[in-house]
């Protein structure tokens, strides 16, 4: 039972290790910010998620005490990963946006969120803040 | 058995950090370095629950929230001062 127990927080482990690594490898090595965002916000969550998994594990087997601090960072991680990812790609769309990069069509009425403001109820026409809108209707 | 992979672990997570100060150091513009220092936090806190149960005790667990908070609270403030000028309104 014991080895059993130490096999599993031994692979949960090494999972995490593996995407952790993965997260940083990719945030070095892709092209440009749009594509680096990927590598942190996933993969990097995801390995830090299963190394508090196995410290669950680790501090029930060990001590048999079940502590909560743990999924209370994994569920804190898990919500603001998303957050700060949105933030950051709207700071670099900010900064470096449609002059630079070849953004795609939006798909709907309004244009990326930090150039066009979003279409409120009582406004009829979505005014574009500072440029003009691309898509052709 | 444990003792291995929480080598490999440690392992992995050093080598992730070492990769981030990388990009912090070059990252061509400012959302890389803020991106950079967010994915940096993490892998601090890997390494503090990892150092956690090496040691067998559960004090490094608050510092990880902390660190966590900290952590989350400070991109949103880069990234508020960017997009703003401004932190607080």
């Amino acid at each position: 039972m014991d080895w059993l127990v130490e096999l599993l927080l031994s692979a949960v482990i090494v999972f995490g290790g593996i995407f952790g690594l993965v997260g940083s490898y990719g945030l070095a090595k892709l092209p440009d910010l749009m594509s680096r965002l990927h590598g942190p916000t996933k993969a990097t969550t995801l390995g830090v998620g299963s190394v508090l998994i196995a410290s669950i594990i680790f501090m029930l087997w060990d001590q048999s005490t079940l502590t909560v601090h743990e999924l209370l960072i994994t569920i804190f991680l898990f919500l603001t990963a998303p957050i700060t990812a949105n933030f950051i790609a709207k700071s670099f769309l900010h900064r470096h946006g449609q002059s630079e990069l070849k953004l795609p069509e939006t798909g709907s009425e309004c244009g990326w969120a930090s150039f066009d403001k979003p279409p409120s109820a009582d406004d009829d026409e979505p005014s574009s803040l500072t440029i003009p809108r691309r898509h052709g209707k | 058995m444990i003792t291995y992979a929480l080598f490999f672990g440690f392992a992995c997570f050093a080598l992730g950090l070492l990769l981030n100060l990388y990009r912090l150091a070059k990252g061509p513009s400012v959302a890389d370095r803020v991106l950079a220092l967010d994915t940096m936090v993490i892998n601090g806190i890997a390494l503090l629950v990892l150092y956690g149960v090496a040691q067998g005790t559960a004090v490094y667990f608050e510092a990880a929230l902390l660190f966590a908070m900290v952590g989350f609270i400070t991109t949103v403030a880069f990234c508020r001062f960017i997009l703003r000028g401004d932190i607080i309104e």
